[in-house]
């Protein structure tokens, strides 16, 4: 067995303990004799299993339509002032407490927002309604979209030379170039990203309830709250989250079709600079980058806005605000530690088992728990992860000693597949690539990650790690569980302060947060920067 | 070095004597003990007459308060478990853990009076629906009914009855109007809602953001824009049929290391050192006497013309088939 292999496995059996730590009691607590199975067949969880698909699916569809254009478009534009700034504020919305990019979102298209005073200004009649499928669709597009272009645009990025080259030389149009050179990269990273997306929006709480515009639009996740709050029926909520998983499991395996091997051949590895393209594309290119930069922007502006409002000073003066954010920041730092950790060992199995001619059956077969493993983490509720590990917790130590443990980790756990699915690709690639030169040379371990892995590598793993800590930042699921005066993240405070009438200092520490995520977000792709050299 | 020795001694002499202090542990929401909430001058009141140490465990709302205390069942660290509302108490008492307070109650000033043993009220306010006086007069809807079936543009933020306290606040008083009408009740009031929120802060965030010109609160809102923010802007209407009470209460575990000292915690909360605290930081109307008038802006609040409230046993037997009646006729 190899150093990868077991690695792989260990990740696998722990994301496994760490499940099992939470479903296991909390079946032990299900109300007995509960007809669970009636429950999972009545009209009502049929009918919210329907709306959940629904809404996911649509979500999924828009954000990831509107992706590929946008990713294209900036790849076939690597360089323009603000090309950086737009990228990094592309992973922010992950970071934001959905709460706050709602009211962002409210601003801008709600029933008093921009675009309505706009429409009456120059006197048109017509308004824009928000509330119900559109309201959850704009807002998912406006969370998910640009998460799904950062990944395409990774896709695209990793397009060796030489393929631009050829395509330059062959004179293909941009049909032709799109169909034999991009759609190959871009169709590597999709089933990842549609994944993702999907689990998102599938797994969407507050979005779907705040501008689904009343209890028709109520998805699993809902329910599973539902069951865990008033109902206080930890069977149900179990059964729920279940349902939720083999949904997104559902999902997963459908999109595993979708998928091809890596194949990119022998490169240099030097990236695409591609030349002058007609004027007509750069026209087109600019006029989609403005819309999505406007789109994405915007409800980013309305946060700043009443950010700005708050009064900034007093809250920075608060030693509870310093408090909160050094552990948000702890926390971030370390659930995203674990998480790209567990990311590189299941793909470092991956490609260990590819390299094999002929890899024995349960190499295989850890090549897909691990997949599987690995995607779904992200469809598990918080809420019931948190509720299962406190009672665990009960029988031990107490939950207020696990607290930061438990947060760390629901953290990486929800952060994990961001880091699979953008490491993955890349890393199998890179060793198709190099592999049998660095076998042939024996450059072996850290000088292999030195040298050959992580010059390539760095890239793809300075966005991971952004979107992972951007995740971990924004994340209001377990701490509600775990959270106490002596422990609370900025989200945390964030809520109480909206739940006690202090709305004005809730939009002041949005704005901490989000200056704080773009920090995160900028240096870690800043560390991550690829190293400058001529030819390898 | 002897003398070091001695010093070292004394200290941890002094450090056990300290630690010899009691604490009282108080499972409570973090609205309470936030930094402007009641919690912290309660704590400095109440630790200069008990030579005690207040711990305050802090939980999101009511009902986590009390799914808590089910996780944890007779092993809770909870002496007293402060702020769940009367629609839950009745689920509180079925799980045993709570024991009588045997405290004197009678000067307690709750509308409607006092006669629960196990837990005792510490605030109380009614729902409302509160309105944007830039866009609505106070007269635009003088009952429940006529806000109901008065057909117009101007649209509410409700929570939902699923998920948050207020929402379910809704569904009973809704229910205690329109009894088996109800139904038909939400189906005329669905058109005027624009959205509903998981909780309260959602709403409460839409309505201040301007999206609808309503929302679903307290008679008690108004008086934080007018105290801390120097607003008269938000008010609430006053309905004709009376307003849904909620009514907060604390009571002691069982399990309480110092049932004594948890009694008197209990008679300190009814009494003016803490009740005088509850109208500024907690807005909500004090359960108890005061030394002080309530402050001039809660003169101005709406004072029902009749307080509505379901026994909690009527709350625990029927929350679920209401909330399916109401899911019914909103999910069209």
């Amino acid at each position: 067995m190899t150093g990868a292999a077991s690695g792989g496995i260990a990740v696998v059996a722990v994301v496994a303990a760490l499940t099992a730590a939470a479903f296991v009691p909390l079946i032990g607590h299900a109300r007995t004799g509960a007809p669970l199975l009636d429950f999972l067949m009545a009209p009502y969880t049929l009918r919210i299993t329907r709306f959940t698909l629904l809404q996911a699916g649509l979500s999924t569809l828009l954000s990831v339509g509107f992706a590929i254009p946008l990713a294209r478009a900036l790849a076939h534009q690597p360089q323009f002032m603000l090309r950086g700034t737009l990228l990094r504020l592309m992973a922010l919305p992950l970071g934001l407490p959905a709460l706050v990019g709602v009211l962002g979102i409210v601003e801008v298209f709600g029933q008093r927002g921009w675009v309505n005073g706009l429409l009456a200004a120059i006197g048109l009649d017509s308004r824009l309604e928000i509330y119900g499928l559109t309201g959850i669709l704009l807002a998912h597009v406006f969370f998910n979209m640009p998460l799904a272009a950062r990944m395409v645009l990774s896709g695209l990025e990793a397009i060796p030379y030489e393929s631009e080259r050829l395509s330059a030389q062959l004179g293909f149009t941009p049909a032709q170039h799109w169909r034999h050179v991009e759609w190959p990269a871009v169709r590597q990273v999709l089933p990842g990203t549609l994944l993702l997306v999907f689990i998102l929006c599938a797994a969407s709480f507050t979005i779907v309830l705040t501008l689904g515009g009343g209890p028709s639009a109520t998805t699993l996740e809902v329910a599973i709250y539902q069951a865990l709050r008033f109902d206080f029926d930890p069977g149900q909520a179990v059964v729920l989250a279940l349902l939720q998983l083999l949904l997104c499991a559902s999902c997963y395996l459908l999109l595993g079709r979708l998928g091809t091997d890596v194949d990119p051949g022998m490169t240099l590895g030097a990236r695409a600079q591609p030349g002058s393209r007609g004027s007509g594309r750069r026209t087109g290119d600019w006029l989609l980058i403005a819309m999505a930069g406007a789109f994405i922007a915007l409800p980013l502006v309305a946060i700043v806005i009443s950010g700005l409002q708050a009064p900034l000073a007093s809250l920075l003066a608060q030693p509870a605000v310093w408090q909160a954010a050094s552990t948000s920041l702890a926390v971030a730092l370390a659930a995203t530690a674990l998480a790209m950790a567990a990311a590189w060992l299941l793909a470092a199995a991956r490609r260990d088992t590819l390299r094999m001619r002929d890899p024995p059956r349960w190499r295989r077969a850890l090549d897909k728990v691990g997949g599987l493993v690995a995607g779904l983490t992200l469809a598990m509720p918080p809420i019931v992860l948190g509720a299962g590990w406190f009672v665990l917790a009960l029988g031990f130590e107490g939950p207020f000693s696990i607290a930061p443990a438990a947060v760390v980790a629901g953290n990486a756990l929800l952060a994990l597949p961001f880091a699979v699915r953008i490491i993955e690709p890349a890393m199998l690639g890179h060793a198709q690539a190099y592999d049998r030169l660095v076998l042939s040379l024996g450059i072996k371990g850290l000088t292999r990650f030195r040298l050959i892995d992580w010059p390539v590598l760095g890239r793809p793993a300075g966005l991971a790690a952004a979107l992972a800590m951007a995740m971990s930042l924004g994340d209001l699921g377990i701490i509600t569980l775990f959270g106490s005066e002596d422990f609370l993240t900025l989200p945390y405070l964030l809520l109480q302060r909206m739940g006690t009438y202090r709305t004005t200092d809730a939009a002041g520490l949005a704005l901490i947060l989000g200056g704080l995520c773009l920090s995160l977000i900028w240096t870690a792709e800043w560390m991550a920067r690829p190293a400058r050299r001529s030819t390898p | 070095m002897r003398r070091l020795i001695a010093a070292v001694l004394a200290l941890i002499a002094l450090a056990s004597f300290a630690h010899a202090k009691e604490t009282l542990t108080i499972y409570t929401y973090d609205g309470f003990t936030s930094d402007w909430g009641t919690g912290p001058k309660v704590k400095a009141a109440f630790e200069t007459q008990c030579d005690c140490t207040v711990d305050f465990v802090a939980l999101p709302d009511g009902v986590a308060l009390l799914n808590r205390l089910k996780l944890e069942g007779a092993a809770t660290k909870a002496d007293i478990v402060l702020g769940i509302d009367t629609n839950l108490t009745a689920e509180a008492e079925a799980t045993g853990l709570f024991a009588p307070y045997e405290v004197t109650a009678s000067a307690l000033t709750v509308p409607g009076g006092w006669s629960d043993k196990t837990f005792l009220p510490f605030d109380w306010g009614y729902f409302a629906v509160v309105f944007d006086g830039e866009k609505l007069k106070a007269d635009q809807f003088r009952s429940l009914k006529e806000f109901i079936e008065k057909p117009g543009p101007e649209k509410i933020v409700i929570e939902d009855p699923r998920t948050a306290t207020p929402g379910l606040g809704l569904l009973l008083w809704i229910k205690a109007v329109y009894g088996d009408q109800a139904k038909d009740a939400w189906e005329k009031l669905k058109p005027r809602i624009l959205t509903v929120t998981p909780g309260w802060s959602e709403a409460y965030g839409l309505f201040t953001k301007g999206e609808a010109p309503m929302v679903l609160s307290y008679t008690t809102s108004p008086a934080y824009h007018m105290i801390a923010e120097n607003t008269q802007r938000y008010q609430a209407f006053a309905f004709a049929e009376g307003h849904y009470m909620q009514i907060e209460v604390a009571g002691m575990t069982k399990s309480a290391r110092n049932k004594e000292l948890a009694r008197r915690f209990l008679a300190f909360m009814i009494s003016p050192g803490f009740q005088d605290l509850v109208p500024e930081t907690n807005w909500m109307y004090p359960a108890g006497p005061i030394s002080k008038p309530l402050p001039a802006a809660f003169d101005r609040l709406v004072k029902p013309a009749k307080s509505l409230i379901f026994s909690s046993e009527e709350v625990a037997r029927n929350r679920k088939a209401w909330t399916e009646e109401w899911l019914a006729a909103t999910s069209r």
